[in-house]
């Protein structure tokens, strides 16, 4: 007996969205995002979809409305978020999203500019951007999310890959050392600056929180799992079991020094904020400057 | 600290009772919410989604323990899952009874 097989029904764009945003408006936070764009492609036990509900928990918390805030991010995993936000969002090119921000922070001063990109984006291809920005002080926020690795492309290695790690570039071990992103952003000049886990949701949105009322370049980083990318090839299980190594392995220490504030997963994640100082920003500077300081005349 | 009995001022306070809204179809159930909710009141359950994916749902007989702190939606990556305040109970002997025996049982696992 031939057994018929109905001919496999094409996949219609449309009423896929449409059965998503069906679904849309039950979740209270449904407001901050696009309608029949959830659920987002990141993988099961992801941590991006921490840091995007965090950031909007945030934004609720200090009662920001949608068109008060704009969200630039450049390519990779955590470049979608930018998509998911039912807001004015940037996706720009690969590591432009400082320069995107810089310019949107100057023009329309009222907003609250984040950058939400990963750690591939922003320092080492936009490395030069965020270093300058940092120094300009700017008022932009940003937040990368440091998951080790290029997720998107494959899991290759990244500034950040820690040394030994295998990764698909490095199939025997990584032999470069990774940056110590806070570090490199305080040395920079940077305002604010943190670091924090996936694991430590609710420390996350009190410091995203708080870099919104801080008027410069404040700098927050997020170590998140990433287990298709990064957990595979370094036996280190699925993103739930990431998420209890960091519960583990994470000591906070506000106010250390960001040099020293060592982040080994072997060993111990030091977490916390590490810099929280004034100084007057690149708009003030030239704000200053067109009104007639008379100090400088 | 322990209590030895229902402290005098228990009227001045209340514990919150959140009922859970539970997205199944959203869920990619990574288990974020069930390992870290404090009250441990969430469970994978046996059933699919559409996407294949256990959903969590709360432990039978935990329901009414879920004191709608909101972690879970904090934590929920998939913004599937989120708590709302059902009504506020007042401190009884019971809760404080089982108070006791939480810090009894956290301080022998401290121990081990
Ligand atoms: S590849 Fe990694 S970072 Fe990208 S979505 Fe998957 S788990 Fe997340
Ligand atoms: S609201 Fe809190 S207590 Fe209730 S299920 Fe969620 S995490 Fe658990
Ligand atoms: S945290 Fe969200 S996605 Fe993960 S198991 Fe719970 S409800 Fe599902």
């Amino acid at each position: 007996m031939i057994r018929r097989v109905p001919p496999t029904e094409p996949f219609e764009v449309e009423r896929h969205l449409s059965k998503n945003e069906a679904l849309h408006g039950i979740h209270p936070d449904d407001t901050y995002l696009k309608p029949g764009r959830i659920p987002h492609i990141w993988c099961p036990g992801c941590g991006l979809g921490v840091v995007l509900n965090a950031y909007i928990q945030a934004l609720k918390a200090r009662e920001i409305p949608q068109d008060r805030a704009s969200v630039i991010s450049g390519i990779g995993c955590t470049g979608r978020a930018a998509g998911y936000l039912n807001m004015d969002t940037y996706h720009t090119t690969h590591g432009r999203a400082i320069p995107f921000a810089t310019g949107l922070s100057l023009i329309r001063p009222e907003l609250s500019v984040t950058v939400l990109s990963g750690d591939g984006d922003l320092f080492a291809i936009g490395g030069n951007h965020l270093i300058h920005a940092a120094r300009r002080n700017v008022n932009v926020k940003v937040i990368c999310v440091n998951n080790f690795n290029y997720g998107m492309t494959g899991g290759q290695s990244a500034p950040t890959t820690p040394l030994e790690a295998r990764t698909s570039t490095t199939p025997y071990g990584n032999v470069e050392h990774p940056f110590n992103l806070v570090s490199l952003a305080a040395a920079s000049g940077a305002v604010y600056v943190a670091r924090w886990t996936a694991f430590h949701a609710r420390f996350l949105v009190e410091s995203i929180s708080e870099a919104f009322m801080k008027p410069g370049f404040t700098f927050i980083e997020v170590i998140t799992p990433c287990p298709t990318g990064y957990n595979r090839p370094n036996k280190l299980g699925a993103g739930l079991d990431m998420m209890k190594l960091f519960r583990e392995k994470s000591e906070i220490h506000h106010g250390l020094d960001p040099n020293e504030a060592e982040l080994d997963l072997k060993r111990r994640i030091v977490v916390g904020k590490f810099v929280d100082l004034e100084k007057p920003t690149f708009a003030d500077g030239y704000e200053k400057l067109m009104n007639g300081d008379p100090k400088r005349a | 600290m322990r209590f030895w009995r229902l402290p005098l001022d228990a009227k001045k306070y209340s514990i919150p009772v959140g009922e859970l809204h539970i997205i199944d179809d959203r869920c990619k159930g990574c288990g974020y919410c069930i390992e870290f909710c404090p009250n441990g009141v969430l469970v994978l359950s046996k059933k699919f989604n559409v996407k294949g994916y256990h959903p969590p749902e709360p432990l039978p007989g935990k329901e009414m323990e879920c004191v709608n702190c909101n972690l879970c939606q904090v934590i929920c990556p998939e913004f599937a899952i989120y708590s709302t305040l059902k009504f506020s109970k007042e401190l009884s002997e019971e809760d404080i009874e089982r108070y006791n025996e939480l810090v009894r049982q956290r301080r022998k696992d401290f121990h081990e």
